[in-house]
């Protein structure tokens, strides 16, 4: 298989993926009562009126894990190529598996201190 | 096939899929789709059958027991069920968002079905890089539950989605890096190839011919706890937490757009399994070393006859079926983590564990 035979492959089982969503909603809809009242359609809060918008400001701690997350995600596609070559290189190869081990660990060691400075800022802990 | 760029030591003949014996170019895509779809809408039904059956008999109930022999086919009622459902979009919700939230969530789960070999040649394609394709298709639907929060204007919806995308997106670190420990070790990221290289893998070259799980047991460990977050299964289900959080991003979903969700859950719980099965536990071989019956062509992996392509399919699903078990047991026998402890036992345990792991894996690829 070419390379343009296995991504038009993927392409199509996109394209599929979303029509089969369509269509699986559209059959229900043809075999769905539908019958809305104002009371149906009323935002859920455990039976009782529900108090201000749903959209309402809240303490989120969430965006630390965001930023660390990136961090790391982007670490991350780094090491894949990594990944591949590593274990064939050697002595007759341009760089020196030594090389290529040791520069990996020092990015790895950079981003945990990253970490490291997060744990120690408290941003780990909840209270 | 393509040849892998790296892994130059291939010296097995076939490696093709099944799909691209027959000519052109149409014909072969069709049969591939029928083959996905067809493995994304059984596999998880038979994996949710066996949640529904486990669960009942650890918490001494008989499960389902009316709908077909053995209440095997109450799934496909549930389904039937939902598909007729009245479906309700809340007044205050985003509509377009709300409808579609749940096919961003279901179609990538779709997807990683594409490149998962379930038996000698029984897959749709081999990628290259096949792992990082996975991963990836598997990430993605971490934006079909944040819209789903976010669209149904509920106060419950929104802290839920939050907390899924929070955990998604920390446990897919230490996930992602025992993948690539995995990598490291075989060399290649193609799906295929990791089954390949764990048939001829040895230890440490003293000629013991083991699967990826005995020198990576603590990256098994780490997957299949990542895995399970990733799910947002119990005891990782802070995300729908139903005794805090009513059902988290789901409490406004009824009808069929509740069940895509479910079904990307347990489609989700088929294809980490089978991920793990390809990474760690040999893909369809039997036995380490021990070649499949009819498949003695092909250096016991490839080159099978229809004897051997059937068991090597049942050998995989068995252990898919094995490791789905395994998560059902640990969700009916562990208790919800709080929210802080979750996020802590990722960055303080899980992502330094696997760095760890990596660097003790890549040194011991490097001086053996």
């Amino acid at each position: 298989m070419t390379f343009f035979e296995q991504y038009g492959t993927f392409a199509i089982a996109v394209i599929v993926g979303c029509l089969l969503y369509a269509v699986i909603m559209l059959a229900s809809r043809l075999m769905r009562p539908s019958v809305p009242s104002p009371q149906k359609l009323t935002t859920y809060e455990c039976g009782v009126e529900s108090l201000g918008a749903g959209w309402s400001q809240t303490n989120i701690r969430y965006y630390v894990f965001a930023f660390l997350f990136l961090l790391f995600d982007v670490e991350a596609i780094f090491l894949f190529p990594w990944a591949v070559i590593v274990g064939d290189l050697d002595a007759t190869t341009a760089v020196s598996p030594t090389f290529a081990v040791v520069a990996m660990f020092l990015f790895i060691a950079t981003l945990l201190e990253g970490l490291a400075y997060a744990w120690k800022k408290g941003v780990l802990t909840w209270d | 096939m393509m040849a892998s760029l790296t892994h130059a030591t291939t010296t097995v003949a076939q490696t093709v899929s099944l799909f691209d014996g027959f000519d052109g170019f149409v014909l072969p895509v069709i049969l591939k789709l029928v083959f996905v779809l067809a493995a994304f809408f059984v596999l998880p039904l038979v994996g949710g059958y066996l949640e529904h059956k486990v669960m009942g008999r650890m918490q001494h109930r008989r499960g389902p027991v009316e709908a077909g022999p053995f209440g095997s086919l109450q799934l496909v009622a549930d389904g039937i069920k939902f598909i007729q459902k009245e479906d309700l979009i809340p007044s205050a919700a985003d509509r377009w968002v709300f409808a579609i939230a749940p096919g961003v969530a279901l179609v990538p789960a779709m997807l990683v079905f594409l490149v998962i070999p379930f038996g000698p040649g029984v897959f749709a394609l081999d990628f290259e890089l096949g792992l990082f394709y996975a991963l990836a298709a598997i990430s993605v639907s971490v934006l079909g539950v944040l819209m789903g929060g976010w669209a149904s204007a509920n106060k419950f919806s929104l802290i839920g989605g939050l907390r899924a995308g929070a955990q998604l997106v920390a446990y897919e670190l230490p996930l992602i890096i025992a993948a690539i420990t995995v990598a490291v070790q075989a060399g290649t990221l193609s799906l295929v190839g990791i089954v390949e290289s764990q048939a001829t893998f040895q230890l440490f070259g003293t000629g013991i011919n083991v699967w990826f799980v005995f020198p990576q047991i603590v990256g098994f460990a780490i997957f299949f706890v990542a895995a399970m977050a990733e799910l947002s299964r119990p005891p990782f289900d802070m995300p729908i937490g139903d005794s805090e959080l009513v059902f988290g991003y789901m409490t406004e979903y009824t009808g069929i757009k509740y069940a895509m969700y479910m079904l990307t859950e347990y489609a989700g719980m088929i294809s980490m399994s089978a991920l793990m099965v390809v990474l760690y536990l040999g893909g369809w071989q039997l036995l380490p070393g021990v070649p499949l019956p009819g498949c003695e062509a092909g250096g016991g992996l490839f080159d099978c006859s229809p004897t051997g392509i059937a068991l090597g399919v049942a050998i995989t699903i068995a252990k898919i079926m094995a490791l789905v078990f395994l998560m059902v047991w640990a969700r009916v026998a562990y208790p919800r983590l709080r929210e802080d402890q979750l996020q802590r036992v990722c960055w303080l345990v899980l992502v330094p564990l696997s760095l760890a792991n990596l660097a003790v894996v890549t040194i011991a690829k490097v001086v053996f």
